[in-house]
């Protein structure tokens, strides 16, 4: 119920003073309310739920998962998995 | 996807298994808050990825199997008089109240749509004036912003023929509930992710110092979970109780400003009544006063409905972590998604429903 998708903003308008976009799913464009995002941007990408973005997606905090695997890999904590 | 795939990489989650592996030294017992990581967890396998000592408890982050039997009722009710229009998000339409289901009401000739978004609810509203189209606003906090728009909206353009059914919910109240019951098993939760992209992180503070428990704040991917039950083990081992955020990319502590000032403007707490638990002090969200004209439970006559569960359902102990569904004895036989006895199975999102949908009813020894 709580399921929210990460999505493109390829459109960003305003509709009855409140602001609305057209946000991209791999190919599928939906009307989003964009209104408690105002700092998103054309090709930002923003999570939404239920036709609102609650959040933009935040690229750098994106790559920490992956940044902290790979340290573990280089201080020798993990090995490599099996292929 | 991008943002989904590189979260369901599979070599990634091996080394962050091996991670939780290098970390664990004893036994511990964390939860998932919420339905959609109990999903993905049963669904991906990754409680029995885990080193044997991380037992997984399955929490009751599902808004809809948590909606009391008598609001699915009324609902009913509502949606049964003559010149309404009842619109609801799809996951509502197969809960089984007292009387059969949403989907039986609309075979027998109610008009009830499905919709999207609850802003699609109003448009409905305003291309049928003749009708009383009425909302059927549930969820956690997530949901609230979108609910708390259409209200904001409806009231703000003045459509009058709308009106919404409320029955929202809100997580840290039940998390001090889980740990204030008798017997409670969590050590340390999964947090909500996307109830955290409104709400932030801070409200859970309070709840890890006062009952000495690591909150983690994750999100709902193979990789997402790991990382969060690394953290949490990380914690438990190291015997610190704290809130951390593996769920930074969306969630930020404060919450999303604009969208609590809305919620905030539109609905004030009020008691609520879980299903299978009972009733929960300040755990829920209702229309304020200056909403009443949009409030379906004062636009129609809504009386008591009496109501009785199930006396063989047990979801009320796994909603709070003390059973698995596989304890059940109805699970599978006389319980199952096309006919559910009880809270955790009536939607893909109950524990008991994503066992079954896994196939775990299938088999016959017991590992989690």
């Amino acid at each position: 119920m709580c399921l929210a998708v990460p999505g493109r903003v390829a459109e960003t308008y305003r509709e009855n003073d409140v602001l609305m976009g057209k946000v991209d799913f791999s190919g599928v464009l939906r009307r989003v309310c964009l209104e408690h995002v105002p700092e998103a941007r054309v090709d930002d990408y923003v999570l939404v739920h239920v036709g609102f973005a609650l959040s933009r997606i935040d690229a750098d905090e994106a790559k920490k998962v992956f940044e902290f695997l790979g340290e573990l890999r280089q201080l020798g904590e993990l090995e490599d998995p099996a292929p | 996807m991008k943002y989904l795939d590189e979260y369901r990489d599979g070599k990634a989650a091996q080394a962050l298994v091996q991670a939780i592996a290098g970390v664990v030294r004893r036994p511990w017992a964390v939860m998932e808050v919420c339905g959609g990581q109990t999903h993905s967890i049963v669904k991906y396998g990754i409680d029995r990825l885990l080193p044997p000592e991380v037992e997984l408890l399955h929490g009751p982050g599902c808004p809809v199997c948590v909606t009391p039997l008598e609001m699915i009722d009324r609902a009913h009710a509502v949606a049964e008089q003559p010149g309404v229009l009842f619109c609801s998000f799809g996951d509502m339409l197969r809960v089984p109240g007292s009387r059969g289901d949403l989907l039986s009401l609309k075979a027998r000739g109610c008009d009830i749509r499905v919709v999207y978004s609850p802003l699609d609810a109003l448009k409905v509203a305003i291309q049928n004036p003749g009708r009383r189209v009425v909302f059927f606003a549930i969820g956690f906090e997530t949901t609230t912003p979108g609910n708390a728009m259409a209200a904001w909206q409806a009231r703000r353009q003045g459509v009058r023929n709308f009106s919404l059914l409320v029955s929202q919910v809100l997580v840290p109240p039940m998390l001090s509930a889980i740990l204030q019951s008798p017997g409670n098993r969590v050590q340390a939760f999964l947090g909500p992710g996307h109830v955290c992209t409104v709400m932030g992180t801070r409200e859970y503070e309070p709840i890890a110092a006062r009952y000495r428990v690591p909150i983690v704040i994750t999100g709902f991917e193979p990789v997402d979970l790991l990382q969060g039950i690394l953290l949490a083990v990380r914690q438990l081992e190291e015997g610190r109780s704290g809130v951390e955020n593996a769920y930074a990319r969306v969630v930020g502590a404060p919450g999303n400003g604009p969208a609590r000032a809305l919620v905030e403007d539109v609905f004030e707490v009020c008691d609520r009544k879980w299903r299978g638990i009972g009733t929960i002090p300040k755990s829920g969200l209702r229309l304020r006063h200056e909403y009443r004209d949009w409030d379906a439970e004062k636009l129609f006559e809504l009386s008591d409905i009496e109501t009785r569960e199930s006396p063989l359902c047990i979801s009320g102990q796994i909603l709070k972590g003390l059973r698995k569904p596989k304890d059940c004895p109805a699970f599978g036989k006389a319980c199952t998604p096309d006919r559910p006895l009880g809270a955790t199975m009536v939607s893909s999102e109950g524990a008991c429903a994503a066992y079954f949908a896994y196939g775990r009813h299938l088999e016959k020894v017991v590992t989690t």
